[in-house]
């Protein structure tokens, strides 16, 4: 059984696949991944009747989001998989947006998620799903200068900056359900359960100390 | 084999990612994996770089200390973390982290306070904690003085830090004195070259007026300014810093006060033995005056060795043992990372 689970975005998604999705559930609280994440893996494992040595590998999406709760998604991964001796899959959580998303649509389409700092992480995607070109992190309204204005757009996007695209649409954030679909049919690319950044830390060395006479 | 319990503890409170395991009151394996040289250029630690860090160094930590212990994971009966206090960012990779072994290997988990563990630690070295003690907890996150009757249920806090801790002001100073960061051991070193009676710096805190209220609580920032004003005063009159004697006059301020009012709260409480932890706790002078001082009054005085006294997997694991022997409630999966939790909650 597969363990899928996504917390690049304000909320936690799970899922459990066994030749097809058997449980999935969404946070209700946003910004609570670390206190939602672990209770909501039990609670799914107990729903199916299913141990925790039922599960034989962990999906997780790696971003981009917001940093803490990307982190929070990805230590459990990678514990829960030392803890129960099995593999962690790493997937781009903008992947899984753009595939459920050019399924729905049956069109080419853009995959946003919240950066916050009025920024939005992002990446284009063919009407297969598949990724083209770079992860990109920007401001609404430079997306909008770049696309075709006819381009669906989805994820937090639209909800955020409704004013800056032309077309918009479902769904507002990845699933672990689709991140499981992903890693089962192998629609996108497995990586490294590694956090997907694309900004360094803000950080400034210090000049002098400062006078104080 | 012993019946005693094997705890894996968690610690990422700030930039050290640590990881122990202890039997009972034996430790078995700490090891830490620090990011302090990527702050050193910040001059203090930066919250994100410090997540980023430990997120990377949690699994390789785990296993680390397994080896070192020569244990497996499957072997561990309980899993212990520091709920807080801390940096939210960084406390939050080591709950969730604790979480997913609590999960994996279906075992209780225990969110302990940072402080009571800094406290527990001292059994793995001296034994079983006298109760009660008076704990004095110094380092570049904390300055308390605190009354332990039972450090699995009964911390009072008696007084702390009102501005600055008293290692953040090591850090300080030893910047104006062109010394690297984390300034303690740098501190430390110069100021054997100097004389502690070279500068009479202010001790913060000690007047009559400031004792009715202040009696326990410290204060370094006033320290820190008076070192800086000395400083740029020589620098300005174009005469060489004397960088020995201020480094052991300042040390000696701060240490001086430390002792005085941890020895006046275990006078005031009838406490026979004083322990001291954290990272200034490693502090040559501290350790010395706090032991010369204490003689006088009867008082036994407790010191970790310095690689317990800073930010480690082993103290957690310490506590964390602690309650499982008094038969403490394990904590819930839903506990949160509290960056603010006050030192009377030992046990989430
Ligand atoms: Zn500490």
């Amino acid at each position: 059984m597969l363990l899928a689970l996504d917390t690049s975005t304000p909320l936690v998604s799970v899922a459990l696949y066994d030749d097809g999705i058997v449980d999935t559930a969404t946070s209700e609280r946003p910004m609570q991944h670390g206190e939602q994440l672990a209770p909501m893996i039990t609670a799914a494992l107990e729903r199916v009747g299913a141990i925790r040595q039922d599960v034989t590998a962990v999906a997780a999406g790696v971003g981009p989001g917001p940093y803490t709760g990307l982190r929070v998604g990805l230590v459990t991964a990678r514990t829960l998989g030392l803890a129960l001796g099995i593999p962690v899959y790493g997937v781009c959580s903008l992947d899984v947006l753009g595939v459920e998303a050019a399924d729905t649509a049956g069109e080419p389409v853009v995959a946003t998620i919240d950066a916050r700092r009025k920024e939005l992480f992002w990446a284009e995607y063919d009407e297969q799903g598949q990724r083209l070109g770079e992860l990109h992190v920007e401001r609404p309204a430079a997306i909008a200068e770049r696309l075709d204005p006819g381009r669906l757009v989805v994820g937090a996007g639209p909800q955020l900056y409704p004013e800056a695209f032309a077309r918009t649409g479902a769904p507002e954030r990845p699933s672990a359900a689709t991140l499981a679909l992903v890693v089962a049919e192998e629609r996108a690319e497995l990586v490294d359960p590694e956090p997907v950044y694309l900004r360094r830390p803000d950080a400034v060395a210090p000049g002098p100390p400062k006078k104080v006479s | 084999m012993s019946d005693e319990p094997l705890v894996l503890g968690i610690e990422t409170s700030c930039d050290e990612t640590g990881v122990g395991l202890v039997r009972g009151h034996t430790l078995l394996a700490d090891a830490v994996a620090s990011s302090v040289d990527e702050h050193a250029r910040f001059g203090g630690v930066v919250p994100e770089v410090a997540s980023r860090a430990h997120l990377e160094a949690m699994v390789p930590t785990i296993e680390r200390a397994c080896e070192t212990a020569g244990v497996s994971l499957g072997d561990v009966d309980a899993i212990a973390v520091t709920s807080g206090p801390g940096l939210v960012g960084a406390l939050l990779v080591g709950v969730a982290a604790a979480k997913a072994l609590s999960v994996g290997l279906d075992k209780p988990l225990y969110g302990v306070n940072h402080l009571a563990s800094h406290v527990a630690v001292d059994q793995l070295e001296h034994g079983p904690l006298p109760e009660p003690c008076l704990a004095m907890l110094v380092s570049g996150g904390h300055s308390s003085l605190l009354l332990v009757e039972d450090v699995t249920t009964g911390v009072e806090p008696l007084g702390s830090t009102i501005d600055d801790a008293a290692g953040e002001a090591f850090d300080k100073v030893a910047r104006l004195l062109g010394l690297p960061f984390p300034g303690g051991p740098h501190i430390d070193r110069a100021a054997r070259s100097g004389s502690s009676v070279a500068i009479d710096f202010p001790r913060g805190l000690t007047s009559r007026r400031d004792l009715e209220r202040h009696r326990f609580d410290f204060s370094f920032s006033g320290l820190k300014t008076a070192v800086a004003r000395w400083v740029e005063a020589r620098e300005s009159s174009g005469e060489p810093v004397p960088v020995g004697d201020v480094a052991a006059s300042f040390q000696e301020a701060v240490c001086d006060v430390l002792v005085r009012k941890a020895l006046d709260a275990c006078v005031d409480r009838g406490v026979e033995d004083l322990l001291i932890g954290g990272g200034v706790a490693a502090n040559s002078r501290l350790r010395s005056l706090a032991e010369e001082r204490a003689a006088k009054h009867g008082i036994r005085v407790r010191v970790p060795r310095p690689g317990l006294c800073t930010d480690n997997g082993a103290m957690v694991a310490a506590l964390g043992a602690e309650m499982v022997v008094r038969g403490r409630e394990p904590s819930t999966l839903d506990i949160p990372a509290d960056s603010s939790l006050p030192v009377t909650e030992v046990l989430l």
